[in-house]
Order: structure tokens, then C-alpha cells, then sequence
């Protein structure tokens, strides 16, 4: 056979062509990642707009919840009940003296509801009919309706157990200490810039990544490539590398703001933010391969990349919304979202500590995650055209 | 001769449930030589060559590409091959350097050659000066020449070439051709595949497919043979060409006709005309003389000539009155700056009715911006350009009403079917009603839409597509037509047919002005200016402008040969 | 009569472009549905099957009263008792349980004896939001206790009743809500892709010059380029409005008439933003990005999810520049409210002002692009 003799200049040491071609993918990618400004701004600027809403912006806190508190007959006691309700850290308070002031106010939202004291709310101590107290609120909007229902019942039982506690001439029966274990400031930003790096790193490690992949399908350079002695695990890891990286160093620019900036605490290990912030990224750029190989097509990849991933890690991970409280078929899906284990874990490493067996449990879930979309991953990019 | 470095044997593929994409071709392409494989569009050429790369498998049948079959060893052979595929995979946001250097390393080229290899390469390619620009900003033949550099930067053992001289200007494609022919010498194998024929005729050796099957394998002269005796020059010809050439197609036992500046070209069936005289079709002066065979003309006669001189489009035209009013395109000098770059300085013609117009140039010398000036897609900075009396830029719907436009790359809606297209512009260029469905109906019978009507205009083969887009242009009759590289990588088939019904409607007195790098196209043109470095430095007839560069060495110069002349000269002047 | 089939054509073209393509027919359905069904289940702020711990060292009645009042309650899923503070500090660090109940060993004895018997609840700070409506539950129960301990001392069983009120959604129902703000939100989505992608497609695939040549004049083309998406928002809205009130049985109690007309202005004000983003863009993928970078902050800061008026003072200004905010009052209003004409009128004002800017800086952009 004349086949060495053919192929007399074919590399029969590969291991150190191996590492060049590598260095040369992941220095390639590295250089267009920096001369492109969409990268930047997907990687750098992004996060910022993202970090500063979510910082700043968007609080699940109600504490100025607008209501109106009228008071028809101005007895001493109603005027008692009516001053806890003013001292109440949630509630900004208007007074009126008849409810009527304040209905097109709840139609149009200027205030969330109306705590109406009547007439004949007599002395809670007197014998008789139980004294009655109304709390109308704008159901539209049915999570700002129950923070004022709850926190007008909260008002209303702590005023009462005072008043009861006073007639007795005794201190309330159950004083109750209540604790938030690291967040005692309760800083809705503490749990929500975690959160939001999470995305961040969604939208670099899924987002970014399918679309690069894609316009190297679209622009043809891909089959030139593929012609070359390159193998396709080269080609994957040429990709991942630097797209992992810049992952991380989007997640450590999001931590140095939202630390030194928002003053959001950081009680946990390094050690333990970039093993998580690692582990997270490999679902996340497996992800990000799988749906490029799958559609070749940058259009279609943004708009997989952003239901399959970007939506998942805002509504399905326990970021905005309570995993608990969703029906559960929802919650199985939610097994499957790689946020959801990131999720509680950045936000330990932030307000609480280094809690390793949760963390162990996240990471060992995530990359097993990453591994089945690797797999996939690379079974839909073989070395084949058509 | 060469040892065989590929062996094809029996190879079949199919794309879901079509005719075969290839049909049991077998052959060989040998060491050191240059095999054209050449093809109508859709012939099968890109597959074949994707095969052999091992990226794509074939479903029946073998091939062996320096001793390695492609299913079992596709590592191997890509380690051993150079690939350019045909939108050649440059990063266009790397520069050249970078490009030079990732293609290096991913094939492997020890460090120690690295600076004589990229010094030997960038000399070749002559891309020494821009090794800093991106290849994003590089022209088209540039970017062709940095990406066969990269395929050469291993020497491979073959090298395969999916049509490198699309879109790349005649100097371009001449410094190409030169590049690849030195390999050779080396022992290099080449596979170069083309819809230019001129280049297949310089082949050692071509492949000819069609539809998929193997029709031809040989030396070039091998096929040029079979016409031999049978080529023959119409000269001294009165009056206009295109009638005669229309007139002559139809003649019994004439092949293949084709305008050649003042003269005309035919391939006939016979070593004589049967049964007409010259002088009764191309008047008194009239003489056929024989001629030397090229490769183009026995290609038509394979493929079964071509497609004959009437067009039906023109036919159905409303003649216009030729004499009528002055020029109907003209150009006063248009110039246009971006930042300090001048890419069109003070190009100034002007079009009668009823001619065509030809704007010639290298890639990058701004024959496109003037075309853009023309036709209002771009503001000039100083000059202005008229149609039909109208400025694009300032005049309203009306005027554009009276152009039709056919750009560069396919351009119409790739989304929507034919029938849809057609009524797009129908409906964009105001007909409504009759009119509109009698001008549909008549283009879908005048380009044969009747059963691809409902297909999406991308998924058309190339041909049909140029058809669907010259069908666009003309639904509305327009009085000019701008035509941007109109026949870029068709074969010459469907190039011929084009230009039967283009010449039909200049002779019914449309106006046409047309940017081209086919040679042969120019000769099309009643008058040619050749734009190079933003200047008009030629300005005339097709003979005209040969004839300006006829020397004692070259006493019949080709287009070709004058258009590389005549901008060799201009470099020289302004050296000087 | 010649402008208008010009631009007839053009409005069939770009609907049948993004019609004809089958994978584009699917971009247009099928997020749509995901995202129905996903918001309006997943994206809820109640908080519901909450697992808590209870580390009870007391044996007393009174303690076991506590804990059945909690167990009785709707809210709680699970309560996991535990023998020690460690055990219950591991499983608030695991996220086990979002909070946990200490009962120290005396609470019943010091009950007994009038003193002020200690309880504890410790909540996980790192889900505060969540947390504090949990605290607000435990509260409630305790307090509940406390006072019928207090007036069982006296002998009267005497309360303060709450009686609550819930206008225009009496129970509540989150769908309610969040059906609606989507009503809103898809149009945002889908009218904002759509147009940002129109005029960049056409650039990258080169039909762009085709369309400059022909007889269309610029502001017939941008027209073409706004009708389109209008329309497509406007079958998903209906799409969506009808969902809203057979499927999920929300009640609509305004003027639908007042709805429609206002989202034609809305309506606008999106193309608007995506035109402008389009004219801007050279290729899909900035436009998809561009897209996606106003996308966000405009549905964050639009009151879709959480209130405005929570929003720090510096940052309020800023939610004035998304059309959503003032689409959403209108279409919560209608649905749930019978929003006053006026209202409707103010909120439609500032959705006119933002068409304009938009569509006039799109139009500049677009001509100044062509030179």
C-alpha cells in the first residue's frame, strides 16, 4: 500500500498538535469575543442594566404600600387602632373620615386598599357583638392585596393582643421573637442580586455561546474548519473555553458591584463562588452548543436560547417566585432548570456562609445536568455536513 | 502523468427523495495536475467535492482520496487535504495575520516554517502590505486569495477548490489561476471546480457533470474535438448584431450563437451552414469564416446547444420608438467621497434608448458605487445621474416606476413562493387588477413558473432563481434596467438565455446598463467604460477597446487581455 | 390610489414573510402558549406549601395548642420536628425549610403562671420576601392565640374581627391578574421582535435595495413596516384576551372598544421602539440583541411584576419611557375595573407621545442610514 507514502506529512504525534490547535481555537474565539461589541455588551453591559434594576428597582418589599384609613367616629379607641396602623413600618397612610375619598383611589391604583374603622367600632373590652373592622383592597393586583391584608390582620393582632395584654394589667401572654437568620435587614437586593448573577451567566453561557456557534454555521466558516485536521471535541472545547471564561469574569464584575457597590454581603468563599459559578456554566454552555448545532440559524438560536433558558432561570429557579408555590407539574420541570440549583446556593454564599452540603448537592446536579447536554451536544455536532 | 489521488467508483447521493444528487460517478483526479470539474448549477459539483473532503458520506458506492476511503478514514484525509469551500470560512473579524496563524496551527505547520512559509504565501497572494486588516475589509478577490493561502499554509497533497473565481475580477482570477499552476509543479493535486469556462479550458484534465451524471472526462482539447470544424465567426455584419443573431439562432443545424463584439460566434451541427447563407441574414458584406473551437463552445454542444434565439419576453414587449428624445440613462460627473476615500471620482456617459451599457472593473474600483449613484441607492457627493430625464435621488415614485433593477446576489424574498414574488412587485410597481394578473400570467408562461409556482424562491436552483429575479425586474415594463452582475456564478446555459431575452428587449428599445466580470458578457455591450480606482480610464466599444490595446505580439487581443491591459497601463501612468 | 396598492403589497409580503416560513409560524405560536401557561402559573408571589421546622422542648398543652393552630393552617405543607437547635439550624441552611418555630421548655408553664412565655421564629433572610409573608402567617396564628389566652382570662371571648374586602377579585385568583398584564406583555414581546428584525433581515439578505429602487417611497415603507406587526399584535392580543376570558374566566367588565382603540396606540409606541432599533441595527443579530436590551428593562420596570410606586424615587422618572406601564393600567383596568374614560384617555396620551418620538426618530434614522 502506498498510504504512508501518501500521507507522508500527516502528524503522527498528535498529543502536541492536539494542544496547538486548541490554543489556537480558544485564542481565536478569545480575539473575536473581544472585537465583537455585541459580546461586550451581552457579557458586560447587560449585567450592569440587570444588576442595577435589580438592585435598585425591582424590591418584593412592600413597604410603602399607599392605603387609606378611614376613620368614621373619632373615639379614643378607634384613634388607638387607627395609630398603629400609622406607626406601621409597611403602610404609608392616608386619613379620611369617609371611605368614598378613597374608592377612585383603588380604581386607579393610587392607593393598594382601604382600612375602614366604623362607627360603631366601640371598646374591645365591652360585652356584646364582636367589633368589626373592614379591609377593602384593589384585588387586581392580588400580591399587593394580600401584603395589605396580611399586614392589616398583622396590625390589627398586635394592637389587639396589646390591648388585651393592657386591660389584663398583664404583658401578652406569647411574646414572640422573631429572627431572620442572614438577612436580618431583610434587603430584598441580598437575595436578588445573587439571583440576577445567575442570569447573567445564563445569558453569556447559553445565550452568547448559541449564538456565536450559529453564525459560524450561517457564515460558512464552520465547513472550512471542519476540513481541517480538527477533531470535534477540539472544535466544543475551543468554544467552551473562552466562553467560560467570560462567563466568570462576567460573574466576578457582577460580585465586585454588587459587594462594593450595593453592599450586598459576602459572608461565603471565594472558593465556593467560583466552584458554583463553574459547575453552573457547564449546563449552561452545554445548552448554549446543543441549540446551536440544532438550528445552525441565529434567529432560531436567540429565540430557543431565550425560552429555553432565559425564561427558565427568571420564572423557574426560585429567583422571583416560590418553586413551592407553583402547581406541581411546574415544579417537576423545575427539577430540570439549572438556576434553580444555583439559585439558593450563590445566595448562602452571599448572606449566609459556606453551607457545602447544599452546595455539594447543587454542584453534583448541575454537572450532571451539564454532562447529558454535553453528550448531546456533542452527538449533534459530528464532523458531518447535511 | 500522475498517480490517481482520488477514485470515485459508482458514487450515488440523494437528498431526501429527489433525483440523485449524484448518480454512480466514477473517476479519478491524479497528482499534479489541474482537474476542472465543471458543470451547469445544480450538476452536482459542491457535493461531489464535499465527499471527498469526507464531511458528507456518500449513500452508495466508495471513494478513496489518497488511499484512504472517506467512511473509514476522514481524519486522515482531512489531514492531508486542502479545503476551500465555496464562501470560503476567513473570520472576518480576524485579521489576515490571525487568520494565517489559527488556519497554521490548526493544521499543524511546525513553528520553524512558519515565517518562510507565510513569507513565501503572502508574496504568492501579494497580501504582503495588508497583513494588519481584517479580512472583512479585504475585497473579494483578496479575500479568495487569503483563503487559498490558507489551505495552502500545509502544502496538501490535493487541494480541492469549490469555484474560487466567483465574484473575483479577471486580474484576480488570472493571479489565482497562476498560484494554483505553480503547485502543481510540485506534484500537488488540484481540483478546480467552475462555471467559467475559460478556466476549464486551461485544466490538464475535466470532469463534466450534469444533472448529477458523468458526461465527460478528458483533456479539455478531448471535448473541444467534437466541434471541431464546426466553429465559426459571422463578420462584417450591417446593422445591428442582435436581430442577426436572433435571426441566425433560428436557422436549421445552428447550435450555439453568441455576440462577439462586432461579430458573431457560432457552433453549427455541420462543418457548413445547411441550407442559409450568410449573406442573406447578416447582409451583403456578410462572411463566415471558421474558427478555433473553445472549450465554452463544445460544453453548449454537450449539454445540447443552446437555448436558441427568441425570447418570448421580448416578443411580448411594446416596442419602444429608438429615436425618440436623447440619452435615457446619463451620468454627470458622479463622484463619491466616504471620509477622505474617494470611491468614484467624475465618472461621466451617457445611454441612447436602446442600448446596452457595460460598467467593467476589478473588485473595489467603485463600479458598484456608480451603479448605487445611478439607480438612487446612493447620494452622489458631487454630479448627478439622470433617468429618463428623472434625478432618483429628488424625483418621486413615477420616475422609479420607469427602472426595473437586478442585483448582485439573489435579492428577492427567499420566504415567499414565486407566485408571491411576482405579486409583490406587480403590486410594489402599482399594477393592480387585469393588468396585474395578465402580466403574472404572461411571465409565469414566458419563464415556465407554471409548476414551481408555489415553491419558496430560496429553495430554486440558482438558474430559476436568476429568472424569477429578471421576471421581477420587467413586470412592469420599465424603460432602463440596471442589471448589478446579473449572471454571477450561472452557468452558461441559462447565461445564454438570459441574454437572448436582454438583447430582445434592447432591440424593442429598453435601455440597460450592466456591471459584469464575464469577458464574454462585455462583448454583449454596446459600449463598455472600464472604472479602476474610481476613474473611468476606457470608454468605448467592445472593439473599441480591444483594438486600443492590439500590439505586434497580441495583434487580436481577447477582452480579457484588454481589460488587464488597459488597467496595467493606468497603474503605469500613474507610477509615473 | 396608486400609494395604496403599493403598500397593499408590501403589507401582504411582510405578513406572508413571516407567515410562510414554517419555523417562523412556530416562533410565532409557540412561546406565546409556553409563556400563558408559565406566567400564569409559575409567576406567582403567593407563597403556598411552605415546609417548616418545629423544635418544641416543651411537653405542655399549650405548646400543643400552638402547634395544631400551625398545622391547621391552609398555608403550611410540612412541619419537621426536630430534637435539637443544631438539627434546625441545618435545616434552614439547606434550605429545607423556609422557617422554623422554637417552643422553648417553659412556654406552657409560663403561660400557666401569667409570665410572658417566650417563642421563637426564625426565618431564612436569604428568601426575605418570601420569609416575611411566612412571618406574617406565624404572627397571625400566635397573635390569635395570644388574645384568645388573654381573653380567657378575662372569661369574655371577645375579638377584633377583620372582615376583608377584596374589590374587583373577591378571591383573589391570581390569574386574574396575571392573565391581563400578559394581554399586555405578549404584544410587547412579539411586536418588538418582529419589527426589530424586519428591516435588518432585509438588509442582510440584500432585498433591501430591491425595495429601495421601486417605486415606494420611504414613508410608505416604514408604513408597510408598521401595519404588519400591528396586526400580528393585535391577533395575539385577541388571542390572549379571549384565553383571559373563557379559559381562565376573568371577567371583563370594561369597554372593550376603549381597549382596542388604546392599544392601537400602544401598539404603535412598540413598533415604534423596534423600528427604531431596526433602522439602528446592521445586522439580525444586533437586532436581536437591541431588542432584547430594552425588552427587559422595560417589562421590569413596568409594574408587570412588582409595584412602581416600590420603586426608589430616582428610578420612577425612568419607568415614564415604557409603553407597558401605561398599557398595563389600561388593560387591568378594563378587565377587572371598568376603567373611567378619563383614565384610559391619560394613560393613552403619554403611549401617543412615545409613537411619535419613536416612529420620527426610526424615520430619521432611516433616511439619514441611506445616504
Amino acid at each position: 500500500m502506498s498510504t504512508e507514502a501518501l500521507v507522508g506529512t500527516k502528524e503522527t504525534a498528535p498529543p502536541t498538535g492536539r494542544a496547538r490547535r486548541f490554543t489556537a481555537l480558544v485564542r481565536k474565539e478569545s480575539l473575536q469575543v473581544i472585537r465583537d461589541p455585541s459580546s461586550i455588551l451581552i457579557a458586560f453591559v447587560l449585567p450592569l442594566i440587570l444588576l442595577v434594576i435589580f438592585g435598585y428597582g425591582v424590591s418584593l418589599d412592600a413597604t410603602r404600600t399607599r392605603i387609606g384609613l378611614v376613620i368614621e367616629n373619632a373615639t379614643p379607641i378607634a384613634q388607638d387602632l387607627a395609630a398603629s396602623f400609622q406607626a406601621s413600618r409597611y403602610f404609608e397612610v392616608a386619613t379620611g373620615r369617609d371611605r368614598r375619598e378613597f374608592e377612585e383611589g383603588l380604581i386607579l391604583g393610587r392607593v393598594r386598599g382601604i382600612v375602614v374603622i366604623p362607627t360603631n367600632f366601640t371598646d374591645v373590652g365591652a360585652a356584646g357583638s364582636s367589633p368589626q373592622i373592614q379591609v377593602i383592597v384593589d384585588g387586581s393586583d392580588p400580591n399587593t392585596a394580600n401584603f395589605v391584608q396580611n399586614y392589616a390582620q398583622g396590625v390589627v393582632g398586635t394592637w389587639m393582643a396589646q390591648r388585651a395584654a393592657e386591660i389584663a394589667m398583664r404583658p401578652p401572654p406569647i411574646s414572640v421573637e422573631q429572627r431572620f437568620w442572614f438577612n436580618p435587614e431583610l434587603a430584598s437586593r441580598n437575595f436578588l442580586v445573587p439571583g440576577s448573577i445567575a442570569i447573567v451567566m445564563t445569558l453569556v453561557g447559553t445565550l452568547l455561546t448559541s449564538l456565536v456557534v450559529a453564525r459560524e454555521w450561517e457564515r460558512g466558516t464552520m465547513e472550512a474548519m471542519m476540513a481541517t485536521p480538527v477533531t470535534a471535541t477540539e472544535l466544543l472545547a475551543g468554544k467552551i473555553l473562552p466562553y467560560f471564561i467570560l462567563g466568570l469574569a462576567s460573574m466576578s464584575l457582577c460580585v465586585l458591584i454588587a459587594v462594593f457597590i450595593f453592599g450586598v454581603p459576602f459572608r461565603g468563599s471565594v472558593l465556593a463562588l467560583y466552584a458554583l459559578s463553574a459547575s453552573f456554566l457547564m449546563p449552561a454552555l452545554g445548552q448554549g452548543l446543543l441549540i446551536s448545532a440544532a438550528t445552525k440559524n441565529q434567529f432560531l438560536a436567540s429565540q430557543l436560547a431565550l425560552l429555553s433558558a432565559f425564561l427558565p432561570a427568571f420564572l423557574l429557579s426560585g429567583f422571583l417566585f416560590e418553586i413551592n408555590s407553583m402547581p406541581w407539574i411546574i415544579r417537576i420541570v423545575t427539577t430540570i432548570v439549572p438556576a434553580r440549583y444555583l439559585i439558593p446556593s450563590l445566595q448562602s454564599v452571599f448572606v449566609a456562609g459556606d453551607i457545602w452540603p447544599m452546595f455539594l448537592r447543587s454542584i453534583a446536579v448541575m454537572l450532571t445536568i451539564g454532562v447529558v447536554l454535553f453528550i448531546l451536544a456533542a452527538r449533534s455536532t459530528r464532523k458531518r455536513i447535511g | 502523468m500522475g498517480e490517481e489521488f482520488v477514485r470515485l467508483s459508482d458514487v450515488t447521493k440523494r437528498f431526501g427523495s429527489a433525483a440523485p444528487a449524484l448518480d454512480a460517478v466514477s473517476g479519478s483526479i491524479k497528482g499534479g495536475e489541474i482537474t476542472g470539474l465543471v458543470g451547469p448549477d445544480g450538476a452536482g459539483k459542491t457535493t461531489l467535492i464535499r465527499l471527498m473532503t469526507g464531511l458528507m458520506l456518500p449513500d452508495t458506492g466508495r471513494i478513496e482520496v489518497l488511499g484512504f476511503d472517506t467512511r473509514k478514514d476522514a481524519a486522515s484525509i482531512q489531514a492531508a487535504i486542502g479545503y476551500m469551500p465555496q464562501r470560503f470560512g476567513l473570520y472576518e473579524d480576524l485579521s489576515v495575520q490571525e487568520n494565517l496563524d489559527l488556519y497554521a496551527d490548526l493544521r499543524g505547520l511546525p513553528l520553524a516554517e512558519r515565517p518562510e512559509v507565510f513569507d513565501e504565501l503572502l508574496t504568492f497572494t501579494d497580501l504582503k502590505r495588508f497583513t494588519g486588516r481584517l479580512a472583512g475589509k479585504l475585497s473579494g478577490g483578496m479575500k479568495q486569495k487569503l483563503g487559498l493561502a490558507c489551505a495552502l499554509l500545509k502544502k496538501p497533497r490535493l487541494l480541492l477548490l469549490d469555484e474560487p473565481g466567483v465574484g473575483v475580477d479577471p486580474i484576480s482570477r488570472r493571479d489565482l489561476w497562476a498560484m494554483v499552476e505553480n503547485l502543481t509543479k510540485e506534484g500537488i493535486g488540484v481540483l478546480w471546480s467552475t462555471a467559467y469556462l475559460d478556466e476549464a479550458e486551461a485544466c490538464h484534465r475535466v470532469l463534466l457533470l450534469n444533472e448529477g451524471k458523468l458526461l465527460f472526462t478528458g483533456t479539455p482539447s478531448e471535448l473541444t474535438s467534437r466541434v471541431d470544424g464546426r466553429v465559426f465567426r459571422l463578420g462584417g455584419i450591417e446593422g445591428r448584431r442582435r436581430p442577426i443573431l436572433t435571426k441566425v439562432l433560428g436557422e436549421a443545424g445552428v447550435v450555439d450563437g453568441v455576440i462577439q463584439g462586432e461579430a458573431i460566434r457560432l457552433v453549427l451541427d455541420a462543418p457548413e451552414p445547411q441550407g442559409w447563407k450568410a449573406k442573406d441574414i447578416a447582409g451583403k458584406g456578410a462572411v463566415i469564416n471558421p474558427t478555433a473551437p473553445r472549450f465554452e463552445d463544445a460544453f453548449v454542444d454537450m449539454l445540447g446547444g443552446g437555448p436558441g434565439g427568441q425570447s418570448k419576453l421580448a416578443d411580448a414587449a411594446v416596442p419602444r420608438d429608438r429615436t425618440e428624445g436623447g440619452a435615457v440613462i446619463e451620468a454627470h460627473g458622479l463622484t463619491k467621497r466616504f471620509g477622505d476615500f474617494t470611491a468614484a471620482s467624475d465618472i461621466t456617459f451617457s445611454i441612447p434608448r436602446g442600448q446596452i451599457f457595460g460598467l467593467l472593473g476589478p473588485n473595489g474600483a467603485g463600479k458598484s458605487t456608480t451603479f448605487k449613484m445611478l439607480c438612487g441607492l446612493l447620494k452622489p457627493t458631487e454630479g448627478e445621474g439622470r433617468v429618463a430625464g428623472f434625478d432618483l435621488r429628488r424625483d418621486t415614485a413615477e420616475a422609479r416606476n420607469r427602472l426595473g433593477y437586478m442585483a448582485q446576489k439573489f435579492s428577492l424574498y427567499g420566504d415567499l413562493n414565486v407566485a408571491q414574488n411576482l405579486a409583490f412587485f406587480a403590486g410594489v410597481y402599482g399594477l393592480s387588477g387585469a393588468g396585474k394578473r395578465e402580466r403574472i400570467a404572461l411571465m409565469t408562461e414566458i419563464f415556465d413558473f407554471r409548476s414551481i409556482l408555489g415553491m419558496s424562491a430560496k429553495d430554486l436552483p440558482l438558474g430559476l432563481k436568476q429568472r424569477l429575479a429578471l421576471a421581477c425586474a420587467v413586470l412592469h415594463e420599465p424603460e432602463a434596467l440596471f442589471l448589478d452582475e446579473p449572471t454571477s456564478g450561472v452557468d452558461p446555459i441559462t447565461r445564454r438565455e438570459f441574454w437572448t431575452h436582454i438583447n430582445g428587449l434592447v432591440e424593442k428599445g429598453v435601455t440597460v446598463l450592466v456591471t459584469t466580470h464575464f469577458m464574454d458578457e462585455a462583448e454583449y455591450c454596446d459600449r463598455i467604460s472600464l472604472i479602476y480606482r474610481g476613474r473611468s480610464i476606457a470608454l468605448g466599444s467592445p472593439d473599441e477597446l480591444k483594438a486600443s490595446v492590439a500590439s505586434p505580439e497580441n495583434p487580436d487581443p481577447t477582452m480579457e487581455d484588454a481589460f488587464i491591459e488597459l488597467v496595467r497601463n493606468s497603474d503605469l501612468a500613474e507610477a509615473a | 390610489m396608486m400609494w395604496w396598492i403599493r403598500l397593499k403589497a408590501l403589507i401582504i409580503k411582510e405578513l406572508l414573510a413571516i407567515l410562510r416560513d414554517p419555523r417562523g409560524r412556530l416562533i410565532l405560536v409557540g412561546p406565546p402558549i409556553l409563556q400563558l401557561l408559565v406566567f400564569s402559573y409559575a409567576a406567582t408571589l403567593e407563597v403556598k406549601n411552605v415546609d417548616i421546622v418545629l423544635l418544641n422542648q416543651d411537653s405542655g398543652a399549650w405548646s400543643q395548642e400552638l402547634v395544631n393552630r400551625i398545622a391547621g393552617a391552609p398555608t403550611f405543607r410540612s412541619i419537621e420536628r426536630v430534637g435539637s437547635s443544631e438539627a434546625l439550624r441545618a435545616r434552614i441552611d439547606a434550605q429545607q425549610a423556609i422557617a422554623a418555630v422554637h417552643i422553648g421548655p417553659t412556654f406552657s408553664r409560663d403561660i400557666a403562671a401569667g409570665r410572658a412565655a417566650d417563642l421563637q421564629i426564625i426565618l431564612d433572610g436569604r428568601r426575605s420576601n418570601a420569609a416575611q409573608i411566612v412571618a406574617g402567617y406565624l404572627n397571625q396564628i400566635v397573635n390569635q392565640l395570644s388574645a384568645d389566652i388573654s381573653a380567657g382570662r378575662r372569661g369574655a371571648g371577645q375579638t377584633v374581627i377583620v372582615v376583608p374586602r377584596n374589590w374587583f377579585n373577591p378571591n383573589l385568583i391570581f390569574q386574574w391578574f396575571m392573565v391581563p398584564n400578559l394581554v399586555a406583555a405578549i404584544a410587547l414581546l412579539i411586536g418588538l421582535v418582529v419589527t426589530a428584525l424586519s428591516i435588518a433581515r432585509e438588509r442582510e439578505l440584500g432585498t433591501f435595495d430591491q425595495l429601495m429602487v421601486s417605486p415606494l417611497r420611504t414613508h410608505e415603507i416604514l408604513i408597510g413596516k408598521v401595519i404588519p406587526p400591528m396586526i400580528i399584535g393585535t391577533f395575539h392580543m385577541t388571542i390572549y384576551i379571549l384565553a383571559a376570558v373563557f379559559v381562565f374566566g376573568v371577567p371583563l367588565r370594561g369597554s372593550l372598544l376603549m381597549l382596542y382603540g388604546s392599544s392601537i396606540f400602544y401598539l404603535l409606541s412598540v413598533v415604534g421602539v423596534g423600528l427604531f432599533i431596526s433602522a439602528l441595527s446592521m445586522t439580525q443579530q444586533q437586532a436581536i440583541l437591541g431588542a432584547f436590551l430594552f425588552m427587559v428593562p422595560a417589562m421590569l420596570l413596568s409594574g408587570f411584576a412588582t409595584p412602581i410606586e416600590n420603586m426608589p424615587d430616582w428610578l420612577q422618572p425612568i419607568t415614564y419611557a415604557s409603553p407597558l406601564r401605561y398599557f398595563l393600567v389600561i388593560v387591568r383596568g378594563v378587565f377587572l375595573k371598568d376603567l373611567p374614560l378619563d383614565e384610559a384617555v391619560n394613560n393613552t396620551l403619554p403611549l401617543a407621545l412615545i409613537a411619535f418620538l419613536t416612529l420620527a426618530a426610526a424615520a430619521w434614522l432611516f433616511r439619514r442610514r441611506m445616504e
